[in-house]
């Protein structure tokens, strides 16, 4: 039986019923509803300021700031220093923390991380002692304990601990010689150049090499021959001739204090002291699973191929960890980097500190600042993740 | 510390939707709150700390007191919130409090940048210095090279490098968030000298370990006139403040105490009539009772009795009066006649 095909197109929907009409104008009618509301908010709050004579704007950046700043890594001074330069110091002071941080850390806490898989006892459980304690107290806590600990147990200046190469210490940090450049020390930049354009070209022949014939070069003895032998002589040779390209100005006593060569502040060693040693205990976690989910076969075929526990870690284990590591790391790195703000509790000048400590006092212009202040923040952690995951990528499994 | 940034966080979220004040707008909230709140040191002995059982006590506490008292006839009813220097002007720009009563600097840029007027100066101070006795310093002049620890956000902070700027001398700040952790810091040794107003040098002395190796050197290098603070706009209430503090000063001149004010009702002095209100109608003018005075010096006293009490010779700081004498004495304080 035939019947007949009905020759109209299937009722046409109407327009409104369109789901795909629909997702569309929902999320229109949304995105406006949240422009909106930011509108209302920024308009409302700048409304009120001007109503209550509170001054606004970003031009307070530009005025004389007035105040001194202990740590600065730019030439800032009360008299000709501005809000906008204090800024850029508490930044840099913040950033310096960070980078030196986030690399010791890194450095602590896989020695940590491989510790407590150590199948020597002693080792495993003081890293896990180390791992349990750091980890459970408050990061503040132990801020104000390494403070304390640290200025507790320094000398006043006048009786300086002197260690020896131009080192002193006491309660008002650790002094050092300033290295001051002469005349020819583009000559030692130049050899320190050529040594290591030379270590890179040795190692890409070594590792040809490597696998051409399977040879093994003495990589790590030449590079530290190319690195370091060969500017020091330059130095030396430099010397005897009479043009000494660095020479250091030594501490000397004053009144108060020892006054020149380099001072590092205790605000700063405390901060550093507490960031590295709490963000290690979590990086130790993190390599140790890394490490744990590599399976034991590899490290079995590694042995029976010959290698030695070393290599073995370095070679085989720790490529595959890293895959496993690298993204939780990531955190830990934005972690130390957020936590530095708490330098606000033990003095140190960082972001947080210096802009929205004593900056928003002084001007009393608190939406500004905070929004600056978390603008930073979130630049620097999406800045560290970005770099992050570029390494995640190349480190990943190449699928074949 | 989490606290007063999340005080801060909540003043700004307040501020950018609250809408505008109207006459008597702070007078209105706190008499529908029923209490008042008040922002206070966060413990500086004799101007405003809490004592063992909580109590605050002070100088600066007293005022609020005072104000609590002229609005409700009970100085207990004051909520005291206290405020590092570097959070008190957004606290009170926010409205988290109703009154800045701190031991705060009036200057010009905080009366016309930051939104806040000071109505009345209840405490005229100068910034010094305190340094070891064994440093063998006599003088701030010879503090070239010296370390200084002060609080960041504070007047102290600007004056500390004036000084040294025009006496040509280096130094080294180290600034810390609130009024406690400097002076610890002071006091474990992370600094040669400690700087603040000197009233404050007199009363965080008495916190340090050994107070008696530590002296404070002559020079006052600064003025520092501190009063409460309070939001620009709202005249009302700045009116009501600079009364209390002005019928404290007028009592004390006319002999008031928190004793006799009873009898002095029946005083046929007619600047104390107008005083205590049993003539004229001053007390609704400000928009309270007409007895306000009789109600702030019953339950607070005159500003001499809160001086004495709080700082001078019945307090352990036996600071003098000084600066701070009635006018009549040789000293600053001067209350507005009230008529």
């Amino acid at each position: 039986m035939q019947t007949a095909v009905s020759q109209t197109s299937p009722p046409k929907k109407s327009f409104l019923y369109d789901p795909k009409v629909r997702g569309i104008f929902y999320q229109v009618v949304l995105v406006a509803a949240i422009i909106f509301l930011f509108y209302m908010a920024a308009t409302n709050a700048i409304e009120n300021l001007q109503r209550a004579k509170i001054a606004s704007g970003f031009g307070f950046l530009n005025n004389t700031a007035g105040f001194d700043i202990s740590q600065t890594l730019i030439q800032f001074s009360a008299a000709g220093g501005t809000y906008g330069d204090a800024f850029i110091v508490g930044l840099l002071n913040t950033l310096v923390v960070s980078a030196i941080g986030i690399f010791f850390t890194t450095f602590l806490g896989f020695l940590i991380g491989i510790a407590r898989l150590s199948k020597n006892w002693v080792v495993a459980n003081v890293a896990m002692v180390y791992v349990e304690v750091l980890r459970n107290v408050p990061l503040l806590v132990q801020l104000l304990f390494w403070y304390i600990a640290v200025l507790g147990a320094l000398p006043q200046p006048r009786n300086s601990l002197e260690m020896g190469a131009g080192f002193y210490l006491n309660s008002r940090g650790l002094f050092m010689a300033r290295p001051l450049w002469g005349d020819t020390i583009w000559v030692l930049v130049a050899v320190l150049a050529i040594g290591i354009v030379g270590t890179l070209l040795y190692r890409r022949w070594a590792k040809q090499q490597q696998e051409r014939t399977g040879r093994q070069s003495p990589v790590g003895k030449v590079a530290l021959a190319l690195l370091l032998g060969l500017p020091i002589l330059t130095w030396i040779l430099l010397a005897l001739l009479g043009t000494n390209p660095i020479t250091f100005e030594l501490p000397r006593k004053g009144t108060f204090n020892l006054t020149g060569g380099m001072q590092v502040l205790p605000e700063f060693v405390a901060l550093l002291l507490g960031l590295v040693t709490y963000t290690a205990a979590f990086i130790a976690e993190i390599v140790r699973a890394g490490i744990l989910a590599v399976s034991k076969g590899q490290t079995e075929a590694a042995g029976s191929l010959g290698l030695k526990p070393g290599q073995t870690l370095r070679l085989v284990v720790v490529p595959q960890a890293m895959r496993v590591i690298i993204p939780p790391l990531t955190s830990q790195y934005l972690n130390l980097t957020k936590n530095s703000s708490l330098a606000v509790a033990i003095g140190y000048p960082d972001l947080v500190q210096v802009f929205m400590g004593t900056v928003l006092n002084q001007t009393g212009q608190a939406i500004e600042v905070v929004v600056i202040t978390m603008g930073v923040y979130l630049t620097i952690s999406l800045v560290t993740s970005f770099f992050m995951n570029i390494y995640n990528r190349r480190m990943a499994i190449v699928e074949r | 510390m989490k606290k007063a940034l999340v005080s801060i966080a909540f003043g700004l979220t307040a501020s950018l939707f609250a809408t505008g004040a109207s006459a008597q707008a702070t007078l209105n909230s706190v008499k529908q709150k029923g209490f008042l709140t008040c922002g206070s040191n966060t413990g500086l002995a004799g101007f405003g700390q809490p004592d063992a059982q909580g109590n605050w006590t002070g100088l600066d506490v007293d005022l609020c007191r005072a104000i609590a008292a002229a609005i409700f006839d009970d100085p207990t009813k004051v909520r005291f919130i206290p405020l590092a220097a570097k959070d008190r002007f957004t606290a009170l720009q926010s409205g988290e409090v109703d009154v800045l009563s701190r031991n705060s600097t009036a200057t010009m840029s905080r009366d016309t940048q930051l939104g806040l007027d000071f109505p009345v100066i209840n405490y005229f101070d100068g910034q010094g210095f305190m340094v070891r006795k064994k440093l063998g310093v006599s003088s701030a002049k010879e503090l070239n090279g010296a370390s200084i620890c002060t609080q960041q956000g504070t007047t102290t902070e600007l004056n500390l490098a004036d000084y040294f700027r025009a006496n040509n001398m280096k130094y080294e700040v180290v600034a810390f968030a609130t009024s406690d952790e400097t002076f610890k810091a002071y006091d474990a040794g992370r600094c040669d000298a400690f700087t603040t107003d000197a009233s404050g040098l007199y009363a965080e002395r008495l916190r340090a370990s050994a107070p008696d190796d530590h002296i404070v050197l002559p020079e006052i290098i600064s003025k520092e006139p501190l009063g409460p603070a309070v939001r620009h706009g709202d005249n009302n209430w700045g009116d009501i403040v600079r009364w209390v503090h002005n019928a404290m000063l007028n009592a004390e001149e006319l002999g008031v105490t928190k004793a006799n004010v009873e009898q002095m009702k029946t005083s046929t002095n007619p600047e104390i009539k107008r005083l205590l209100g049993t003539e004229g109608k001053f007390g609704e003018a400000i928009g309270l009772t007409n007895d306000w005075a009789v109600r702030v010096i019953k339950h607070v006293g005159n500003y001499g009795e809160s001086f004495e009490k709080n700082v001078g010779e019945g307090s352990r700081l036996k600071i003098k009066r000084g600066q701070n004498a009635l006018w009549t004495k040789g000293g600053l304080q001067y209350g507005i006649p009230v008529r």
